[in-house]
């Protein structure tokens, strides 16, 4: 087979210069990277944040070019700038956010971008968009405007505007890390089927195991250099090299890895949940049904200790204007003092704007919000007041940075609040302490990489102390050490203050490791609110409603299929493990 | 919640006038307003007047939009009214105090001018209730192009405006979830004097920018991406041709506007 990209030896160095073009400082982006992509292959590309992948995935269509080395794209050399449109007609490339890739007020109007700035003939420009648009499932919208889409819609509509091009090759910079599950599962679905259906080489940049799994081959990045190359298959069963280099697996080969250290006999090659639950089902079972252990009940159930209650609370957007929607509807409950509860639900199920009540930010509709047996709403209560003692932290928080130094940001909460200046310093030090950012206190927020970001803008409301902490996807676009550090961090503060804690989160599986209680959301209405593992032991309702079960659920549920039951309560890899073990020894 | 404020006046339909040529569509609100000043007499008036009325209904556009269109500039409209009621000078004042005298031609002169103005922005707003911001803005470059000989940079301003129109929804967007953000940590954004709340803006207004220059440095590499190299050899897909309805159109405003000169030399009321 031929092949769309082949790269030689290429290096790229990140320079920065004064204002006499001395150097001044020198990075290593890329070292010494070959390796070629055959025609229609479906290339996976992993690596924690800055191990230089979105750097090399840049030299595929001459964004940059190599500082050694050379890229050579269907015959031609990157560096060839004469023929650099034909370069990027060949390989199109789709980028994390989708709102900054799209140009125009109308879809089709955007897609028809790259064709138009080609100088298509204005018919072939309309045939090829409507083609486009229908390839990626999105005919039916193409006379919206982008902000009236999803985020997974806005994502497939760029993708249309890079098939327009008619490429060989699309490269994908985390297309999927800023979307929710179903945004990824439509994204993830069209990306295959172009490189199924229509042979267009794919070459994906992903945090996301799952994802990778599904490529024909994966390379593996650390430190600007190639770790590993191969077969998902032969990559995941080296675990241990890629937690070395910030990375994950999927569960169920971790599970596989597990029965194997426990010495059952299960191949170390299992990356899907059909695949493992055929090799479980083939072991020498002693039984086929696994005993569920007795549960230990939970004992706290302390009523005087409420933080907050909501009462039958509504809320309606755009009243009285035909746009009106019911965003919450007759939400009522209780949450006591030192929970950790999460929420989860899927984009629109009200779970954003239920906690923007707890901190008066939102008025509801109708009902009322209780916080320490409180109206927050009554006349002589001050919502200032409220806000310093519940604290939210927004969806990808380090937007909110501003200040000169990361100690000045941290202290506008506290600042606000009118306290002394010792007692300021105090808590911007305790808040840098419990984000482990101590050592940035003096540095610009803006010169911080993403993740510390993150973990900045998250001291800034730890500062204040709130009673209540409120975290809307604090791990949302990390990499899988980011994820795990910053959920590290928020569970070591929670054990260390033994403050009430609300995590909304779309991943199940940071969920289930952190949180005691589980609030669903679905359709703004509350569909239950129980304790965890209570709430999971219904995963086949939380995925008929449309939410992502773990893999390891899902697991269960195919080995079910085969006639292995272990239970309706897997959602940790540990169980899976146990059961499966008390199914051999008993 | 800022997110309420519509951007654009655009009502989507499917009436002749919304399917017309945007080029010709502009075209002619250009000579309807030439018609208005041209007109000298209350009846050259009163045909705009009636002749917008009718394209609202054609159009589909509810009539209580011709008063909303209105409103936001009634204070500019008293104004003049007044103005010319003071000032204008005839020979027997109906009313007389103090200094202040009216004279019936200054009644006559600051009715004659409001009437015109709300003909003149009755119809202005047609054109923006019935042409979406981006037919507009495609309208304009096209008329604009030969404009380009003189390097007159059409294309790039046209790009800017598209731009910027795209952009708008996201950062009314991202603003108001800062602003809700800063406000969690007890930002006070409505309180003090003018300096404390323009210092109480700052934290909203720093990552703002931070966030447009990101967006703006991906959307540049994104437009590269997408073989974007300015207006040169660029075609669209958008053809705009001039159809029937068009024609019919123009020849309507023509013979307007003809007749409107006419009545000036012959005056039907004087």
């Amino acid at each position: 087979m031929l092949d769309i990209i082949k790269i030689e030896d290429l290096c790229y160095d990140y320079i920065m210069t004064d204002e006499n073009d001395n150097v001044v400082e020198k990075t290593e982006a890329l070292k010494n990277i070959s390796f070629s992509v055959p025609d229609g292959q479906f290339l996976a590309v992993l690596g924690h944040n800055g191990c230089g992948k979105s750097t090399l995935a840049k030299h595929f269509n001459a964004i940059l070019v190599p500082t050694s080395g050379r890229v050579i794209v269907d015959g031609i050399d990157t560096s060839d700038e004469e023929r650099i449109y034909d370069i990027r007609k060949t390989v199109g490339m789709v980028f994390q956010n989708p709102d900054n890739q799209l140009v125009a007020t109308i879809v089709e109007e955007d897609v028809a971008f790259a064709p138009e700035n080609l100088g298509v003939p204005p018919d072939e420009i309309r045939r090829r968009v409507d083609e486009a648009l229908k390839q990626v499932d999105m005919y039916d919208f193409r006379e919206h405007s982008p902000h009236q889409l999803s985020g997974g819609q806005k994502q497939r509509v760029a993708i249309a505007g890079i098939i327009a091009m008619q490429p060989r090759c699309i490269v994908m910079d985390e297309p999927t890390a800023m979307l929710d599950p179903k945004g990824r599962r439509e994204v993830m679905k069209t990306i295959k089927r172009l490189n199924k259906e229509q042979g267009i080489t794919v070459i994906l940049i992903t945090h996301y195991m799952d994802e990778a799994a599904l490529a024909d081959r994966i390379i593996v990045m650390d430190k600007g250099s190639i770790l590993m190359d191969g077969e998902p298959h032969k990559i995941f069963a080296r675990g241990k090299e890629l937690r070395r280099a910030g990375l994950d697996v999927p569960q169920v080969t971790e599970l596989s890895e597990m029965l194997r250290e426990s010495g059952v006999n299960i191949s170390s090659e299992i990356i899907f949940e059909d695949e493992c639950a055929k090799a479980v089902s083939e072991l020498k079972l002693r039984t086929k049904t696994a005993v569920a252990e007795k549960k230990v009940g939970h004992i706290r159930e302390d009523k005087s200790s409420e933080a907050a209650r909501l009462e039958n609370v509504t809320y309606k957007y755009s009243v009285g204007t035909p746009f009106e929607k019911t965003a919450v509807d007759d939400v009522s409950l209780s949450i006591n003092r030192g929970e950790f509860i999460g929420i989860i639900g899927h984009t629109g199920s009200g779970k954003s704007t239920l906690i923007q009540h707890l901190n008066g930010l939102i008025k509801p509709t109708s009902g009322v919000v209780l916080i320490d047996g409180k109206n927050i709403h009554d006349k002589n209560i001050n919502i200032r007041d409220i806000r310093f003692k519940v604290g939210i932290v927004f969806q990808y928080s380090e937007h909110q940075l501003f200040e000169e130094t990361v100690a000045k940001d941290i202290a506008y909460g506290p600042t606000n609040m009118g306290l002394s200046e010792d007692e300021v310093k105090k808590r911007v030090e305790s808040a840098a302490q419990s984000m482990g950012i101590t050592h940035l206190l003096e540095k610009s927020p803006f010169d911080l990489s993403g993740g510390q970001q993150r973990r900045a803008a998250l001291a800034g409301v730890l500062a204040m102390e709130p009673e209540i902490l409120i975290l809307d996807e604090p791990a949302a676009g990390l990499d899988p050490k980011g994820r795990e550090k910053i959920l590290g961090l928020i569970k070591e503060y929670k054990r260390t203050s033994g403050k009430t804690i609300l995590l909304v989160s779309h991943s199940m599986e940071d969920i289930v490791k952190y949180a005691e209680k589980v609030l669903v959301m679905n359709k703004g209405k509350m569909f239950c609110f129980d304790y965890t593992d209570k709430v999971f032991e219904r995963t086949d309702e939380l995925a008929a409603i449309g939410l992502d079960v773990p893999q390891i659920t899902r697991f269960s549920h195919k080995l079910k299929e085969l006639g292995v039951d272990i239970g309706n309560d897997i959602y940790t890899v540990e169980r899976a493990k146990e059961r499966i073990c008390s199914l051999i020894k008993g | 919640m800022i997110k309420d404020i519509t951007i654009g006046q655009y009502f989507p339909g499917n009436s002749v006038i919304h399917k017309m040529d945007p080029r010709i569509k502009l075209l002619l609100d250009i000579v309807y307003l030439v018609m208005l000043f041209v007109s000298q007499s209350f009846t050259g008036i009163f045909v705009g007047l009636f002749f917008i009325v009718i394209c609202y209904i054609i159009s589909d556009i509810k009539l209580i939009m011709i008063i909303k269109s209105i409103k936001p500039i009634l204070p500019l409209m008293i104004f003049t009214a007044i103005l010319n009621m003071l000032f204008i000078k005839g020979e027997t004042p109906l009313f007389q105090w103090w200094i202040i005298s009216i004279y019936p031609e200054g009644l006559r002169m600051s009715a004659f001018m409001l009437l015109r103005i709300i003909a003149l922005i009755v119809g202005m707003s047609l054109l923006t209730y019935t042409t979406s911001p981006i037919m507009l803005t495609d309208a304009l470059e096209r008329l604009m192009s030969p404009l380009k000989k003189l390097h007159f940079p059409v294309h790039e301003l046209s790009m800017m405006m598209t731009i910027a129109l795209r952009f708008i929804p996201t950062l009314v967007e991202e603003t108001d979830k800062i602003m809700s953000a800063q406000k969690a940590r007890g930002a006070e954004l409505d309180s003090g004097n003018l300096l404390r709340k323009a210092k109480s803006f700052i934290p909203i207004l720093i990552p703002l920018f931070v966030s447009a220059f990101k967006r703006a440095n991906e959307l540049a590499t994104a437009m590269e991406c997408r073989c974007y190299r300015g207006g040169e050899g660029r075609t669209r897909m958008r053809q705009l041709k001039i159809a029937a309805r068009d024609i019919i159109a123009s020849v309507i405003m023509v013979m307007m506007l003809g007749g409107i000169i006419v009545l000036n030399f012959f005056p039907v009321v004087p």
